[in-house]
């Protein structure tokens, strides 16, 4: 036995259970003290799995498995805070809202959004794209205007391709003028798998 | 930087290490949990190309010296212990080798810090040193006089 075997059988292996339900409590310990800067939890979803991350003012990022969740994570930290801890309480209605949408049982959202990581025109945007309704399309070029900037049909688009809240910020709902669907951040088959969803259970409400 | 969660994941067992090896398994629970949370705290703070464990071990220290000192001045009641209902973690077998844990624990404090500090925290001697606050040479000694009890202690059973 060498001096470091020595050692670790006078301590003991940590106990994951233990550290587990630690961890839990040092979460909740620091959103009681205004610590929790960002709190995020994934879910499975017929899109695959998806990582919700919340500030005290709300949701601010929902990612897709494509985009790589260590990865946003690590911009979240750059972005907001480093202070980023796994803690669902703070995201668990989000994520009741989102298996229930993916059900067909719900139209719209009902949570806080934390506009932050957009800024200027695609911010406008994003305020916009909350209220096309369930089941309707609009055209970038609509989006544009309405965002109020006519002539800004690429940053349009460009806002909805880079929208940080997908499914709750509803950048599917946007086509090309052609009825194409473009670009989407969760990929092609996913929008069409969320306008198809939509269009079908839209008269079953 | 790191997101603090990727911290916890990777630091949270030997830091949860170096608590029981100080204070023993109940009291570690309470080290632990003030030591990530102090770190939280702080962390947006920390120098890029820190030395995290490093770091961390030294709250942790920190904290350890406070509750020991919380412990000392604190009369020990008589009679019936209270049982500690908030103690984390449901009662199972024991994982400490207890008897040996209380060699660790019969060391005089600087050989036990520093078996803890370079043996289980993997600590550099010069960081070793500073936080027992004595040079490193004198670091080194500690150590190996520490590692030399336990082992004159138990050396026919851990061979």
């Amino acid at each position: 036995m060498n001096d470091r075997q020595l050692i670790d059988r006078m301590t003991g292996a940590a106990d994951d259970v233990a550290l587990a339900q630690l961890r839990v409590r040092l979460a909740e310990q620091a959103a009681e003290e205004g610590l929790l800067d960002v709190a995020y939890r994934t879910m499975d979803s017929p899109i695959g799995p998806l990582l919700l991350a919340a500030t005290p003012a709300g949701l601010v990022r929902v990612a897709f498995d494509r985009e790589n969740h260590d990865a946003v994570l690590v911009e979240l930290s750059a972005a907001i805070s480093p202070r980023v801890l796994r803690s669902s309480r703070r995201v668990d209605n989000v994520a009741r809202q989102l298996d229930e949408y993916f059900a067909g049982r719900r139209r719209s959202f009902d949570v806080p959004v934390d506009l932050q990581l957009s800024k200027g025109f695609r911010r406008a945007v994003l305020a916009h794209l909350l209220e096309i309704p369930y089941g309707r399309r609009e055209s970038y070029t609509v989006v544009a205007r309405a965002a109020g900037n006519a002539k800004a049909v690429r940053a349009a688009g460009s806002a909805c391709a880079t929208n940080p809240i997908p499914l709750v910020v509803p950048c599917h709902r946007v086509v090309r003028t052609d009825g194409t669907y473009g670009q989407y951040r969760g990929g092609p088959e996913a929008k069409h798998m969320l306008l198809t969803m939509e269009a079908a259970s839209d008269s079953n409400l | 930087m790191q997101p603090f969660e990727a911290i916890v994941a990777e630091h949270g067992p030997v830091v949860m290490r170096v608590c029981r090896a100080l204070l023993g398994p109940v009291d570690a629970q309470d080290a632990w949990s003030e030591t990530f949370l102090a770190a939280l705290r702080a962390y947006p703070g920390l120098r890029s190309g820190s030395n995290v464990r490093g770091w961390l071990v030294t709250i942790a220290h920190n904290k350890a010296v406070d509750q020991i000192r919380v412990r000392t001045r604190v009369p020990v009641p008589t009679g019936a212990v209270p049982e500690r209902t908030e103690r984390i973690g449901a009662p199972g077998p024991e994982p400490l080798d207890t008897e040996i844990h209380g060699a660790l624990a019969a060391l005089p404090p600087k050989q036990r810090g520093a078996v803890v500090y370079r043996y289980l925290a993997d600590l550099a001697y010069s960081e070793v040193a500073a936080l027992l606050g004595c040079s490193e040479t004198a670091a080194r000694r500690s150590a190996s006089d520490g590692i030399a009890a336990l082992r004159r202690h138990y050396g026919k059973d851990l061979s």
